[in-house]
């Protein structure tokens, strides 16, 4: 076992290329390629950092059991940071300029969507401080926006780790709902994915998604993901916090 | 191969910093769109070398090594995401989750429905 949890790095190689050989089998022989092998996959790693999580009470799923910690480095932002950039390598330049002012608006669009669908439930589950509403309401946007919110915002409580836990749900559900969705909302044009990515946010859980609907679009909709969380940042504690304010105290 | 990784990890490596500084610019002390400015930065490096007929099939080969990492990447990511910790923080996590994906993919089908996404 040492020897092993000392080659760790190593044997998330092989982890990773059992899990893909598990889901391609399955994807062909059980449900006939109705269901693209990335999806299985990423729907097995998830599975798994649920075993690995339950099983050592830590953090980071299956990586957090000493011969798996190497899955963590594999899949950690470096290395997602690396290969979504080596991903976008033959992706048309003219997609962007053509589709900018569509998604630039689709960002505003997108944070604003997700902030509000967030400051919805947290009145439906009976917040009632606007502080509070508001990091949970940026957690909804991106697990990276609500701590950012709270520390500007001056909140320390357990919404930020609400916060935290809503915008790790939306990355998980954008993961499972996107191949699912995706032809039903007409995703499959780089336009398509651009809005989407825009819209939604998340880098990884963009970039899992469209891996499991269609790879090519996987550049268009992860570039603008990036933007989101920057964008998120800058609107959350300022403009959407005032905004907030400015709509609790006219309601209440 | 190494000069395909390693045009990659320039490109990254420029990429993040013109994020942190926009990041730093704006006061929001985060890393702004930093791997957006690494992929244009690589798809411009990458377009200018085509042209300049430099883009030698070595170099290809570094890049589309890659390339084809970033699904297993992926099926790693996922598996050291904190799922049991995004289910155990109760009812209003996950209701604000999946609400907040559901109305966006409800928004797209409308836009998608009006023909404004082709």
């Amino acid at each position: 076992m040492n020897y092993l949890a000392a080659n760790s790095l190593v044997m998330s190689f092989l982890f990773v290329g059992l899990v893909m050989a598990a889901a391609e089998l399955f994807s062909k022989h059980v449900v006939h390629e109705r269901i693209h092998s990335s999806a299985i996959a990423i729907a097995i790693g998830l599975a798994m950092a649920y075993v690995g999580g339950r099983l050592s009470g830590g953090s980071s799923g299956i990586a957090d059991i000493g011969v798996f910690t190497g899955v963590g480095v594999l899949g950690g932002s470096m290395f997602r940071d690396f290969t979504i950039v080596s991903a976008s390598f033959g992706a048309d330049l003219g997609e962007f300029k053509k589709c900018g002012k569509a998604g630039v608006t689709a960002l505003f669009a997108g944070v604003i969507l997700s902030f509000l669908v967030g400051m919805i439930i947290a009145l439906a589950f009976g917040y009632s401080d606007p502080e509070d509403i508001t990091v949970i309401a940026a957690g909804t946007v991106s697990f990276i926006t609500g701590p950012v919110t709270a520390s500007s915002l001056g909140v320390a409580s357990e919404v930020v780790a609400i916060s935290i836990a809503a915008g790790v749900v939306k990355s998980i559900s954008i993961m499972i709902a996107t191949p699912i969705a995706a032809k039903h909302i007409g995703l499959s044009t780089p336009k398509a994915a651009i809005v989407y990515g825009a819209m939604m946010g998340s880098t990884s859980g963009i970039s899992a998604g469209l891996a499991a609907t269609d790879e090519r679009l996987v550049p268009y909709g992860a570039m603008m993901a990036t933007f989101y969380m920057g964008l998120g940042c800058l609107l959350c504690p300022t403009v959407l916090y005032w905004i907030t304010c400015a709509l609790l105290s006219t309601v209440f | 191969m190494i000069y395909g990784t390693a045009i990659i990890s320039g490109c990254l490596l420029a990429g993040n910093f013109a994020g942190l500084l926009l990041g730093s610019f704006l006061g929001v002390g985060i890393n702004v769109g930093g791997v957006g400015f690494s992929m244009i930065c690589l798809l411009c490096v990458t377009n200018w070398l085509q042209r300049q007929n430099r883009l030698h099939p070595n170099v290809k080969t570094g890049i589309n090594f890659w390339k084809g990492m970033y699904i297993p990447v992926v099926v790693a990511m996922s598996a050291s995401q904190n799922v049991v910790s995004a289910l155990s923080q109760g009812a209003v996590a996950i209701a604000a989750g999946i609400a907040a994906v559901f109305s966006v993919i409800l928004f797209v089908h409308w836009l998608s429905k009006r023909g404004l996404l082709t």
